[in-house]
This record gives C-alpha cells, sequence and structure tokens, in this order.
C-alpha cells in the first residue's frame, strides 16, 4: 500500500484542514511510517481470527429507555458564539 | 423497444423510544428549539454515547416482523462528514455489520381494475441503526443558519430494500406495506408530517433482461404521493435522457413537489466518502437469543397472517383482506365486530369498508376515533343477518348510533323498522292491492311484466317499506298469478 502526496491533500481536503505545501510532506512521510508499520502487521498470519472492532473484547452495556436529561438551553448556549430564538447561529450552509 | 423501471428503497423509521438512541434526551415532537438537546447530542467534550436498549428491542421486533436473520453481534461505524447540524462532525451509524440482515415483504399492488392486486414479495437486505442529525432552519437570520439539535439523536432504522420494484405502483405499495408494518409492531408512530417515516428511491431504467442501468437517488420522499409522482417523473427522464443518446450519471436529486420535478443537488466530488470506520466509543452490540425470543413472544400476529386467515378462513377477497389489514386498529375492530356478529365476515367488511370507512373519511377521523364501537355495530349486522331490519333500514340504525349513540335494538325498537315477516299479514296487503287495481292485474297477467315494478311500489308502501323484500315479492309474483 503507497500513499501520494495527493491522497494527503485529499484526505486533509475532507477532514477540513488547510495544509502547506510544507505540512502536506511533513504529514506524508509521516503516514507512510504509519503504512509501513500496517504493511509489517499484514504480514501477521490471521487466518481464522475473527477482525475485532474494539481493542476491548466485551461487548456494549445498555442502558433504559427513559428520560434522564432535563433541559440546560441556556448553560450550552453561554458557551455559543451566536444564537437566536434559541437556535445556534452558524454562517449560512445553503447550496 | 420497452424500458424496464428497477426501483429500491431506502427508508428511514424513526423509533418511538422516549429518549434518544445514545443520550438520555426526550424525543418528544415539537419542543422548543434545543431544549432536547443534551451534552451528548451536542458533542461536548468529554461525553460520551450509551446505547437505548429500547432502540434495539424496536429494531429486533422489526427483524422478527419481516424473517430477518438477528445478527448476535453488530457494529457501530462512525460515518464522517462536516455540516452543522451535525455536531460530533460524523453519524453514529452501522455499516458492514448492520444488526439485521436479509428478510422480505409481502405486498399487494394495485392494478388498473379497481379492487383487483397483485402479490409481489420484495427483499430486504439489511436495516441498521442510526442516529438522526438535527435541523438547519435556512429563513430569516440574515445570512446566518439556524440550527435546532432536539432531533440530532433521535433512533433511526435504515430499511434497505433490494432493487426489486418495476414500477412506482409498486415502490407506493412496498412503502405503504412498510409504513402499517412499523405501526402495527408499534416501533414507529409513522408520522410522515413529522419526519418519523422518510423514503429515498434509488431508481434506474434498463431493457428487460440488461444489466442494471446508472441509478439517481431520489432523497427525502415524506408522502405516498410525492414518492409516486418523484418515481414517475424521474423514470421518464431517464428514458427521454437515454433515447435522446445521452447517459444518466450517478446522483443524488430532489423532488420539487411545487414543480413535480426532480433536480440533481450540486454535488462536491468528495460528497461520498464518508471514511466509516467502527466507532471505538462504542462495544459491540451482543443480541442473544433469549432476548430475541423475549421479543418474539411479545409480536402481535402480523398482517400477512391476518390477510391469508381472512382469506382462507373467511372467504373474504385478498383485496377486502388488505385493506382491513391496512392498520391494526383497523384489524382489531374487524375482528371485534365480527365476535359480535359470527360468521357475517362478508358484512362486517362491507360495512367497515363501506359505511364506516366514509363516515370516517368524511369527518376526518380514523377508526380509532370511530364513535361506533365494534359492539354497536356487530350488534346491528347481527340483526340484518337474522332478517329482523333490512339494509335500509340498517342504515338508519347507523346513522343514530353515529350520531346519538345507543343500542341498536333499542333503537329498531323506538324507529319502528323491523321487517314485517308475517306472512299473513303480506299476504292482506297484496290482496287488498289486487283488488283495487283491476285494470293494472289484467295488463300484468296479458304479458306487462313491466307492471311488477308497480306493485312492488305499492306493496311497499302498504308496509311503510318494512316488508322483507324477498318474501314480499315471491307473495306478489304467487298472487299475481293467479
Amino acid at each position: 500500500m503507497s500513499l501520494s502526496i495527493n491522497d494527503v491533500y485529499k484526505v486533509a481536503r475532507l477532514a477540513r484542514l488547510g495544509m502547506t505545501e510544507q505540512e502536506a510532506q511533513t504529514a506524508h512521510a509521516q503516514l507512510l511510517n504509519i503504512f509501513g508499520l500496517i504493511a509489517e502487521m499484514q504480514a501477521v498470519d490471521t487466518t481464522g481470527i475473527a477482525p475485532m472492532p474494539h481493542a476491548q473484547d466485551i461487548t456494549q452495556r445498555l442502558r433504559k429507555d427513559v428520560v434522564t436529561e432535563p433541559n440546560q438551553r441556556e448553560l450550552f448556549q453561554a458557551a455559543a458564539p451566536q444564537i437566536k430564538n434559541g437556535l445556534y447561529l452558524v454562517p449560512q450552509v445553503i447550496e | 423497444m420497452q424500458w424496464e423501471i428497477v426501483i429500491g428503497l431506502e427508508v428511514h423509521a424513526q423509533l418511538s423510544t422516549s429518549s434518544k438512541i445514545f443520550s438520555g434526551a426526550s424525543t418528544a415532537f415539537g419542543a422548543e428549539p434545543n431544549t432536547q438537546a443534551c451534552a451528548v447530542d451536542l458533542a461536548l467534550p468529554g461525553v460520551l454515547p450509551v446505547l437505548n436498549r429500547g432502540a434495539v428491542e424496536r429494531a429486533v421486533r422489526f427483524g422478527l416482523a419481516v424473517g430477518a436473520h438477528i445478527a448476535p453481534r453488530s457494529v457501530f461505524s462512525r460515518k464522517n462528514y462536516f455540516y452543522p447540524d451535525l455536531p460530533k462532525g460524523y453519524q453514529i451509524s452501522q455499516f458492514d455489520l448492520p444488526i439485521i440482515g436479509q428478510g422480505s415483504l409481502t405486498i399487494q399492488v394495485p392494478t388498473t381494475t379497481a379492487g383487483q392486486t397483485y402479490k409481489k414479495i420484495v427483499r430486504l437486505t439489511r436495516a441498521h441503526l442510526e442516529e438522526d442529525a438535527g435541523k438547519s432552519l435556512h429563513e430569516d437570520f440574515h445570512g446566518m443558519t439556524g440550527i435546532d439539535l432536539n432531533r440530532a439523536g433521535t433512533p433511526l432504522l435504515e430499511i434497505v430494500s433490494e432493487p426489486d420494484m418495476r414500477s412506482a405502483a409498486e415502490a407506493v405499495s412496498y412503502a405503504k406495506m412498510l409504513h402499517t408494518l412499523v405501526r402495527w409492531i408499534g416501533i414507529c408512530d409513522g408520522n410522515m408530517q413529522e419526519g418519523s417515516f422518510r423514503c429515498d428511491a434509488n431508481v434506474s431504467v434498463r431493457r428487460p433482461g440488461a444489466e442494471l442501468g446508472t441509478r439517481r437517488e431520489i432523497k427525502n420522499l415524506n408522502s405516498f404521493r410525492f414518492l409516486q409522482q418523484a418515481i414517475e417523473y424521474e423514470a421518464q427522464w431517464q428514458i427521454d435522457t437515454l433515447e435522446n443518446g445521452g447517459t444518466i450519471h450517478q446522483a443524488t436529486v430532489l423532488f420539487d413537489s411545487d414543480k413535480g420535478e426532480t433536480r440533481a443537488m450540486r454535488s462536491k466530488e468528495d460528497a461520498h466518502d464518508y471514511r466509516y470506520f467502527p466507532d471505538p466509543d462504542l462495544l459491540p452490540l451482543a443480541i442473544d437469543n433469549e432476548w430475541i425470543e423475549q421479543v418474539r413472544n411479545t409480536l402481535p400476529e402480523l398482517p400477512l397472517s391476518k390477510q391469508t386467515r381472512y382469506v382462507a378462513d373467511l372467504g373474504l377477497s385478498v383485496y377486502d383482506a388488505d385493506t382491513l389489514t391496512s392498520s391494526r386498529e383497523m384489524a382489531d375492530f374487524f375482528e371485534a365486530t365480527l365476535n359480535e356478529a359470527t360468521n357475517e365476515a362478508k358484512l362486517c367488511a362491507n360495512w367497515l369498508m363501506g359505511d364506516v370507512s366514509a363516515s370516517l373519511n368524511r369527518e376526518d377521523r380514523d377508526i380509532t376515533q370511530c364513535p361506533i364501537t365494534p359492539q354497536q355495530l356487530g350488534g346491528m349486522l347481527k340483526r340484518i343477518s337474522d332478517g329482523t331490519i333490512s339494509n335500509s333500514a340498517a342504515k338508519e340504525v347507523f346513522k343514530v348510533l353515529w350520531s346519538e349513540g345507543g343500542n341498536p335494538d333499542t333503537i329498531i325498537e323506538t324507529k319502528g323498522l323491523k321487517q314485517m315477516s308475517d306472512v299473513g299479514a303480506m299476504e292482506a296487503m297484496v290482496n287488498e292491492i289486487i283488488t283495487a287495481n283491476p285494470a293494472q292485474v289484467a295488463e300484468y297477467r296479458s304479458g306487462k311484466e313491466k307492471v311488477f315494478g308497480y306493485f312492488v311500489g305499492l306493496a311497499m308502501k302498504a308496509s311503510k317499506g318494512k316488508a322483507n323484500p324477498a318474501q314480499m315479492n315471491e307473495i306478489l309474483k304467487r298472487k299475481l298469478a293467479g
């Protein structure tokens, strides 16, 4: 598996990260190292071993379907840059 | 040459839990903006999702109802994209290991002949649990967008079908059946105006027998009428495009219900690169057989089973059986009515689908708001069946039951609606009529059979409309023959 500099730009764009060419080069080198590590692990024979979706081999605990959270809008909105009529305001996103 | 339309549907059913899928905030509809958005829904730092047992149980109910495999172990994944109504920057969904595997749904599709349907089995690919996003409000904020996160974190079951439907009518029948089923098993309120049941339609066209064509996905159809219109428009657009030498490009389109047309959304090239990966905040979901069996034991008899029983055991038509199982409340009403008027399934069906439905429609009510109880209706139908009242007298009784209530037998008594079946009295009336109308009798006896209607009119008038018509006709014929 190899990673091109264009892949780095693409992933950065998807993650909404602005990168200078210098930063992209650095990230590229670092990511290639990680890919190297992955390649090493891929070499291990895992025949017959089920993939784990989580590092711990335990299962999800469930909660009862009851409402436990009170309305704390004022508290939460105190941290918002702009609010109106109870709504959070953000720069317009409609296309 | 013909074209074949190929349709697959993705339906988002909002699960009827009290709290959200990963937090303890309320899911009640219509609250003031952001009053039901807690720290988890807002993705504040340090919070963790905890899965709602009620959402899982509803998914299992659905899986059992469509005969699907319930995964003993399923996994939640992150679907990554940026939008202000998605505070975490990802939606928690399921990707390669969904909770519900393949199943199927049997539908009845109406034909162009009224009252006629054909049966079709639509395969379900999968159903998975996920959270809903918040709402963006684009008006009135001077270049800003308002965000309400009350809906963020509401549990959804996304139900994906195979591309098995071949017409808009089939797609609508499927969506309606699914809509009936999720309400029937009590996992979703089905309120389409409030967005509790939303359809996306994947539409493509091809020459019969050819490979599948390129599909376009129509998003967010929130009524059966729009679903029908959007598919018909889209399929015709694709056929026209191909016949004019064009090609179809995969795209997401929106249906403009005012103009009745579909329109491609401007899409960025990376729009569908969601970079799914297992959510490290959530462990795999385990469902054991014991739980599945517990859920199975609480399932009501399903619509398909009732339909089959109504046709095989009660002798109803497929169309009647389909209509009577359009909701669990309707089927319960029908069965309770039949419980009163035993062995009169067809009569019960006719009245429920006829006078009762028409009266409900007129007053914009549903069957749960019917002013007449099944016991009252059945009690009245019993009197038609044993010959106490005629069909037209029953309509009188029905009117009184509807507007004033009461006991059908008492109404029949006080309104004097009992059918006359005293043969002696009827014969006496006929004798009198014959004596009083010698000219017409002579006409009839000379072969003018049309005059018979005249005698029927006189006889019914003489009995004040209470004579049993079949009996009266028989007496008239006998006496007039001389």
